[in-house]
């Protein structure tokens, strides 16, 4: 009991925005709404509610690793796109049945986690940090797009899963919940999202837990000063590889849910395009704070979609600009940077009311 | 086939790997290893080079002419990015190779929209010529000379000219240039110029031997960066030797399993030598000499 007291105290602390009663009760709105929200909206508008919420899992596994980190990596694509195709492979071989969905589900994240580890260790025990630490990431994941995308003759297969080079793979079947006489299939409509925002509120809630604790702090350090982390006797390189997987398995995870929600993932999935847009999202939400970033990402990721209506030619020449933009005006980001203004001019006015 | 030939196919291999290395990092190199700052932006630097070329080949020019344009205009575009925006971010490395994604994002998209999906390429010159039963592209070897010959300039450069000297007080205490009258802003322009110009240089030199599409940048950088990475910040006692390690391992992987298999083979040595080596080659070799 007192375990889950203190874990429970870990929601709010030094390293997460939002604390007290007015936060939670607001959380607690916003998730209320969150789940009413199908009751009000057509299947097809859910559906496509959860292909946003996908994405989320992927920029909070940024936000971690570079926000939190400080170690920007260019490789979450390709975390996301192994444990993509792993979950793919998998059903395609095992089949859907007794539940496997959700065993493939964990799988595929296992791997991409265990693919981080490896090169996770090449690098932070190689101390390398910085810049070459992005260089040596997106070389990892341009390598793996162009990998796949020459997969299209038939010698490549896995099993029975072809894995169709640039056209990418489909007809995974989708996650299924074992049931007395049929199984429940969650289609991208209504099933689909509610298991995706439990999901994403358990994430959410874990990570503001993790990052409260002794090794969120001590990931901050490391941030913050990586000399001073280590003559305090923290091996710092355990400590990143630890959120260097964790972040791994975070984008696997959001690779699995695209590949489920749309029952197909090709090559591009993981290019340069792709790798550009988690960070874009994240730099404009403020990638320094778990809340900003779920927010930053739902918004850009809407304003998008809405101007790839008009023309998606245009849409990602705007989205190079937000993201030079946001660097050079607001480098911690616009949401943060908003947030933080309005904390500011409320403490000035409480302070001359005082 | 006689050991002569085999030879003769290995070292043509190993010279044309090397040239491409060579001249697709070096750009990167010098801003790197000046600056501190990794132009992600660097492969549409290259773009620019070889769409500026082709235009100019189309209008008339002769090849060696509109490469020089394009490396002119591309040098023109970096001074212009500089001052836009990597100026403000010389204290954020992290926050230069975000920025210079966005602007590689907005070149990409804004010559799709502008130019066109591909563009008219420019013939290879010079042909061909016969050693045993293979014929080879004349023009490889010349790719080969030129990268010699950027190399010789640059040293040249950093060595025997008076900005070359400034650069290199510029790089080693900044704060000491600035106090003994060094325009260390300027110098910083010019150095980002300068390897603007370089990538411009390699994008027409390679426009005849490729097709010309908005996304080409991307098939130079995975290779300059792994050379920037191994070679470390030197452009001399890093980039060339990495080029030329890097060479061996990316022809012999490449004439035993293909292209992918080079580029794979080239990703493994970059993941090793990061291990061992976290400063490069250059890094190693410094570290000695003290």
């Amino acid at each position: 009991m007192s375990v889950i007291v203190s874990l429970l105290r870990r929601l709010e602390g030094p390293q997460t925005l939002g604390r007290g009663r007015g936060f939670w009760s607001l959380f607690a709105l916003v998730l209320g709404g969150a789940v009413a929200y199908p009751l009000f909206s057509d299947g097809y508008t859910v559906g496509n509610t959860v292909y946003f919420f996908v994405w989320v899992f992927i920029a909070l596994s940024l936000s971690l690793i570079w926000g939190y980190g400080g170690s920007l990596s260019f490789g979450q694509t390709a975390f996301f796109g192994i444990a993509g195709y792993g979950y793919g492979i998998l059903t395609i071989n095992f089949g859907a049945g007794y539940g496997f969905t959700w065993v493939a589900l964990l799988l595929a994240i296992a791997f991409a986690a265990l693919f981080a580890l490896l090169l996770g260790y090449f690098m932070f025990f190689g101390r390398i940090a910085g810049v070459f630490l992005g260089i040596v990431t997106l070389a990892v994941t341009l390598m793996l797009e162009r990998f796949m995308a020459q997969t299209a003759g038939p010698e490549w297969h896995i099993g029975a899963a072809r894995l169709n080079g640039f056209n990418g793979m489909s007809a995974m079947p989708p996650l299924m919940i074992p049931w007395f006489d049929e199984p429940i299939v969650l289609f991208a409509d209504i099933g689909l999202y509610y298991v995706v925002l439990g999901m994403l509120v358990v994430v959410y809630l874990g990570l503001r837990v993790l990052m409260n604790s002794s090794f969120g702090n001590v990931i901050v350090a490391i941030r913050e000063n990586p000399e001073r982390a280590e003559m305090l006797g923290y091996d710092i390189r355990k400590y990143q590889l630890i959120t260097f997987v964790i972040g791994a398995a975070l984008a696997g995870l959001s690779g699995v849910l695209y590949t489920v929600w749309g029952q197909y993932i090709t090559p591009s999935s993981m290019g340069m395009t792709a790798a550009a847009l988690p960070l874009i999202w994240v730099a404009v939400g403020g990638r320094s704070d778990l809340t900003t970033t779920v927010i930053g990402t739902l918004v850009v990721l809407s304003g998008f979609q809405a101007l790839t209506i008009y023309g998606s030619q245009y849409a990602l020449v705007f989205m190079g600009v937000l993201l030079v933009a946001t660097v050079l005006v607001a480098p911690n980001g616009l949401v943060l940077g908003i947030i933080n203004w309005i904390t500011r001019l409320a403490r000035r006015r409480k302070q001359e009311a005082a | 086939m006689d050991i002569a030939t085999l030879a003769f196919s290995a070292l043509y291999q190993f010279g044309d790997a090397f040239a491409f290395l060579v001249l697709s990092a070096c750009g990167l190199a010098v801003i790197f290893g000046m600056m501190g700052v990794i132009n992600l932006a660097h492969g549409e630097f290259i773009m620019c080079g070889a769409y500026v070329t082709a235009a100019t080949v189309h209008a008339g020019l002769p090849l060696p002419l509109g490469i020089l344009c394009g490396t002119l205009v591309a040098a023109l575009v970096g001074v212009l990015v500089e001052l836009l925006v990597i100026r403000h971010l010389y204290d954020r490395p992290l926050d230069t190779i975000v920025a210079t994604w966005g602007l590689s994002l907005i070149a990409t998209q804004g010559t799709l929209i502008l130019v066109g999906s591909t563009m008219a390429g420019v013939g290879t010159p010079f042909g061909s010529f016969q050693v045993g039963a293979y014929s080879y592209s004349v023009y490889r070897i010349v790719l080969f000379l030129a990268a010699l010959a950027v190399l010789g300039a640059l040293y040249a450069l950093f060595n025997w000219t008076r900005f070359g000297v400034l650069a290199r007080a510029t790089i080693q205490v900044p704060h000491m240039a600035a106090a003994l009258g060094v325009d260390t802003r300027l110098i910083y322009s010019l150095t980002f110029a300068c390897g603007a110009g370089l990538a411009g240089l390699a994008g027409g030199l390679y426009a005849p031997t490729m097709t010309l599409v908005p996304t080409m940048g991307a098939t130079f950088i995975m290779e300059a960066f792994v050379t920037v990475v191994i070679g470390g910040a030197d452009v001399f006692l890093g980039t060339a030797p990495a080029g030329g390690v890097l060479a061996v391992v990316k022809s012999a992987m490449t004439s035993w399993q293909g292209q992918l298999f080079g580029q794979i083979g080239l990703l493994i040595a970059v993941i090793i030598v990061v291990r061992v080596l976290p400063k490069g080659i250059s890094g190693f070799v410094l570290r000695e000499r003290t």
